[in-house]
C-alpha cells in the first residue's frame, strides 16, 4: 500500500517557520496567477488583443452573467471577490492532478517530517538530554514525501478560504445594512424567540466555515486517494477515467464554493 | 476482538452507513432532474446547473464520512 498523509509534510524549515509540501505547489500557482492577472492587464491597454485575452474575457464574462443572476444588482461589488474565489479554487485543484504532483518524491529525516527537530533545539541547554538526542538521531531513518501536493488537499487551505469567505459575508452584511441592523441579527433582547433565533443564527455562521472547508477538502483529498489507490491497484490507463473525473469533480467545487458564498452573500445584504 | 479490528470495522462502518443517505438522495435528485427535463425540455442547461448544485450538496455528505473513514484509517 502506498502510504497516504492526511496532513500536508514538512519540507524544510526556515528559522522555525515550516516549510509544507502543500505551500510549494500552491506558491507556484499563486506566481501563475499574479502573471496571469498582470499579462490579462497589459492586453487590455493594447490596441491588438491577443488570443488569451479574449479567453480570459470570456470566462470572466460567463462568470459575471453567472454570479449576476443570483445577487442582482450588487455584482459590481462582488464580482472581485467570487471571481477570485472560483478561478483561485480551480486552479488549485487542477494543479494537484498534474503530472509530478503527489508522484516526485524527496528525501527528508523522519524528524523533519514528524516536527519533533523543533523540540531537539528546546533541550540544547540539557546537557544530558543532548547527548541522549545524539544517539537518537544518528541512526535516524529517511522517509520519502512528495515535493508537491495539491493545496486543497491540506485542511488549513480550505479552512482559510472557508473564514474569509464567512468573514466577507459578514463585512459585507455590516456595511450594506448599518452595524446595528445586521448584529441585530445574532443578538435580539426585544422578544424571547428572536433570542433563540439568534442562537441558531450564530451557530449556523459557525457551521458554514467547518462545512465550506470539509466540502472542498474532503472532495479533493478524496480524489488524490482515490488516483493513488487506483494507480496502486492497476498500474496501466486504469486511473485514466479517474483523472477525467477529477477535473470534473474540481470544476464542481470550485462553482460551488463560489455560488454558495455568493448565495450566503447575497442573503447576508438584503433586509429582513 | 483487539483494538485494531473494532477500528477496521468502525472504519467500514462509518463509510458504510454514511454513504446511505447521500445514495438516496442523489437518486432522488437525478429522478426530479430528469422528470423536469421531460415536462419541459428546453430549461435543459438551467436544470443540468441546479441539479450539478444539489448532487454536489447531496455528495458532501458522503465526504464528511468519507474524511471522517480515512481520519480512523491513517492517523
Amino acid at each position: 500500500m502506498p502510504e497516504i498523509s492526511i496532513k500536508a509534510e514538512t519540507l524544510f524549515y526556515i528559522g522555525t517557520f515550516a516549510v509544507k509540501n502543500s505551500m510549494v505547489l500552491s506558491s507556484l500557482v499563486f506566481i501563475f496567477f499574479v502573471f496571469l492577472g498582470i499579462s490579462y492587464y497589459k492586453e487590455s491597454k493594447k490596441d491588438e488583443k491577443s488570443g488569451l485575452y479574449y479567453t480570459l474575457n470570456l470566462v470572466l464574462r460567463s462568470l459575471y452573467e453567472l454570479f449576476g443572476s443570483i445577487v442582482h444588482d450588487k455584482i459590481d461589488v462582488f464580482f472581485p471577490l467570487l471571481s477570485a474565489f472560483f478561478l483561485w479554487i480551480l486552479l488549485q485543484n487542477w494543479s494537484g492532478l498534474l503530472p509530478g504532483v503527489g508522484s516526485i518524491m524527496l528525501k527528508v529525516p523522519a524528524n523533519v517530517v514528524h516536527g519533533t527537530i523543533l523540540k531537539e533545539g528546546a533541550h540544547e541547554l540539557n546537557t544530558e538530554n543532548l547527548e541522549k538526542e545524539k544517539v537518537q538521531t544518528s541512526h535516524e531513518e529517511i522517509k520519502s514525501i512528495p515535493l508537491l501536493r495539491g493545496n486543497n488537499a491540506d485542511l488549513n487551505a480550505t479552512l482559510a478560504l472557508a473564514i474569509i469567505s464567512v468573514a466577507m459575508i459578514q463585512v459585507y452584511g455590516i456595511q450594506f445594512l448599518g452595524f446595528k441592523t445586521y448584529i441585530s441579527k445574532f443578538f435580539n433582547f426585544k422578544d424571547p424567540i428572536y433570542f433563540v433565533l439568534g442562537i441558531l443564527e450564530i451557530v449556523s455562521e459557525i457551521s458554514k466555515v467547518v462545512s465550506f472547508a470539509f466540502r472542498l477538502f474532503g472532495n479533493i483529498f478524496a480524489g488524490e486517494v482515490l488516483l493513488t489507490i487506483v494507480a496502486f491497484l492497476v498500474p496501466v490507463l486504469a486511473s485514466f477515467p479517474f483523472i477525467i473525473l477529477e477535473v470534473f469533480v474540481g470544476f464542481v467545487q470550485a462553482l460551488v464554493f463560489s455560488m454558495l458564498t455568493s448565495v450566503f452573500l447575497s442573503l447576508s445584504v438584503s433586509h429582513h | 476482538m483487539d483494538a485494531e479490528s473494532i477500528k477496521l470495522i468502525a472504519i467500514a462502518f462509518t463509510i458504510g452507513i454514511g454513504a446511505i443517505a447521500p445514495a438516496v438522495s442523489i437518486g432522488s435528485i437525478a429522478s426530479k432532474a430528469v422528470e423536469a427535463l421531460g415536462r419541459n425540455p428546453e430549461a435543459e442547461s438551467s436544470i443540468r446547473t441546479a441539479m450539478i448544485l444539489g448532487l454536489a450538496f447531496a455528495e458532501a455528505i458522503a465526504i464528511y464520512a468519507l474524511v471522517v473513514a480515512l481520519i480512523l484509517k491513517f492517523t
